[in-house]
């Protein structure tokens, strides 16, 4: 038998590279689709008007959010778990057949969840909970699936090298334990068909909260889907691939430390924010409001620390895509976790609350922060694994101004329309009539709605060149030595 | 003493006391760096030194021998 040195094992990781490309372009194109059909309502009969209902607005909102969160975002947490967890434990897949039968387990079940879950949403079929769409089946599935990483992620721990736990690995798992818990309680239902003894749809079912306490609970989760979907595996990936891409060690060890510590106390207490002036305890809005100032702390914690883990080499921001692309990624987060406070003041709020600022807020993040990471992290990968020089250094920088120049469309036009809209439906004249309606808001909007749409058009496009220069490396790019992967990710012209 | 007066005032002190872990836990870190109970900073260099062939920076047990590259450590 051969005695071949010992090498981590990427199979798995690969898989799931491959899902975060198709997803990421699925759940953008299908949000393209949804900001024109804004600007532009005849969009919503594209397929004419037989097959409207499924290409209606309402049908497709939740297949947007729910590919963009758990299929892209999902996606590259995972690929990024099955690739940086190997590393920083010095343990690799292949040294364990019982990990790579469950990684593998993982990975297709994942896959049947995925087909499900477009399935459903397509034919209609959901419980109406915002992010919290998928009927029970498909959320006893889900559990499966994610008891299965929790397995992978003890089970790789338990077999480590490495002593110490690198501070991602801690993120990675507050990821699995935060939403474990947040998904376990926020989808608690009652099957309709059985609880009434045969009458509706087998698979339909009801939360087992009700009025207010149901708010409570799915901003409690909705809130915290943000915090360990999209805040905390992005804070592992950053901590990763941005020391190991700039050759830097992170900045400040124990300051990683302490901000973890801190997102983890305050994140969770945040969701009120949501239901500020409805019809929850006014002290639990006021708590919402406060945690979500405090929030800053940690998250500019972990954001200076990135920062400055770049000091005395600052001139690989300009000469590296890749290291603009998780500079980029650090200062979004930055400028994010600043606009989510204030918009969670109270009186900021009662202008800012179901405008289009909301939305604005919400994609500085994700295209900003979240996707950038989640990209420049599979461009790191992406030479390592398929053991290629990434295909071309010029069209990585193509994609960055023209994602970028999307993103900042995209805010900078929400904020103009979300304060505009909350400015017009406060107006009012002296008696306290109202005065505007709503239409006149939609006339006053409609050019803000139309930039948002070619941002978002912009950043598809920047997905697709994605897509082909990670397609690109992936089959014909130049092979390169394993001396050629230490630090900096070997570029192609 | 209402029950409202309660909840403020347990509201009050259990901040406090988390202000107070807060610190300490800061205290801690560097404290142990200064006392040279624990050098923090080397963890980082967890995700420079990554290939399956690298010394970890702490091995699980000075008697681990688990092969690393082939080669017994």
């Amino acid at each position: 038998m051969e005695n071949r040195p010992l090498e981590y094992d990427y199979t798995v990781a690969k898989w799931f590279m491959l899902t975060t490309v198709v997803l990421g372009i699925v759940g953008m194109l299908v949000g393209v689709i949804l900001a024109w059909q804004m600007a532009f309502p005849a969009v919503n009969l594209m397929a004419g008007e037989g097959l409207a209902e499924y290409t209606n607005f309402s049908r497709l909102r939740p297949l947007h959010t729910d590919s963009v969160i758990f299929g892209f975002t999902l996606s590259g947490i995972w690929a990024t778990w099955y690739y940086v967890g190997q590393r920083v434990l010095k343990v690799s897949m292949a040294e364990s057949k019982f990990l790579m039968v469950l990684a593998k387990l993982h990975f297709f079940i994942y896959l049947l969840v995925v087909v499900a879950v477009v399935g459903s949403l397509l034919l209609g079929i959901s419980t109406g909970k915002e992010y919290a769409d998928f009927e029970w089946p498909i959320d006893i599935a889900v559990v499966v699936v994610w008891v299965i990483w929790g397995m992978s992620i003890f089970g790789l721990i338990g077999i480590r090298r490495e002593k110490s736990l690198y501070i991602s690995i801690w993120y990675y798992i507050a990821t699995f334990l935060g939403i474990a818990m947040l998904y376990l309680f926020n989808n608690m239902e009652i099957p309709t068909y059985f609880a009434s003894g045969g009458i509706g749809a087998w698979y339909h079912s009801v939360s087992m909260y009700s009025g207010t306490n149901d708010a409570l609970v799915q901003w409690w989760y909705g809130h915290n889907a943000v915090a360990f979907g999209f805040t905390v595996p992005i804070v592992a990936m950053i901590y990763y691939f941005l020391p190991k891409e700039s050759g830097q060690a992170v900045y400040s060890y124990k300051l990683s430390l302490l901000a973890f510590w801190g997102l983890m106390f305050v994140y969770l207490w945040a969701g009120g924010h949501h239901l500020i002036y409805s019809t929850v305890p006014d002290w639990m809005q006021t708590m919402g409001s406060v945690f979500s100032v405090v929030l800053i702390l940690p998250s500019w914690g972990s954001a200076i620390n990135m920062l400055l883990t770049m000091k005395g080499e600052w001139q690989q921001v300009a000469s590296s895509p890749l290291i603009k692309f998780m500079i980029l990624a650090s200062t979004f987060y930055m400028f994010s976790t600043l606009e989510g406070p204030i918009q969670a003041i109270k009186s900021v709020n009662a202008l800012a609350h179901f405008t289009d600022w909301i939305v604005g807020h919400v994609h500085d993040g994700v295209l900003g922060w979240v996707a950038f990471m989640i990209m420049a992290a599979l461009f790191h990968m992406a030479p390592r694994v398929y053991k290629r020089e990434i295909y071309s250094k010029s069209l990585m920088n193509t994609q960055f101004w023209i994602q970028t120049l999307g993103v900042v469309l995209y805010f900078t036009s929400m904020w103009i329309a979300g304060i505009t809209q909350g400015m017009m439906w406060r107006a009012h004249d002296e008696f306290g009539n109202l005065a505007y309606s709503f239409i006149d808001t939609v006339t006053v909007l409609h050019p803000y709605y139309t930039i948002r749409a070619v941002g978002g058009t912009l950043y598809l496009v920047g997905m697709f060149l994605f897509a082909y220069n990670m397609y690109k490396t992936m089959t014909s790019s130049r092979r390169v030595e394993e001396s050629e992967l230490q630090n900096a990710s070997p570029m192609g012209a | 003493m209402d029950l409202g007066t309660l909840q403020a005032y347990a509201y009050f002190f259990f901040v406090a006391f988390l202000v107070v872990v807060l610190y300490s836990y800061i205290y801690h870190l560097y404290s142990s760096q200064w006392k040279g109970k624990r050098d923090y900073e080397k963890y980082g260099n967890i995700a420079l030194h990554d290939d399956v062939t690298d010394q970890p920076i702490e091995t699980i047990s000075k008697n681990d021998d688990k092969k690393v590259g082939g080669i017994n450590e």
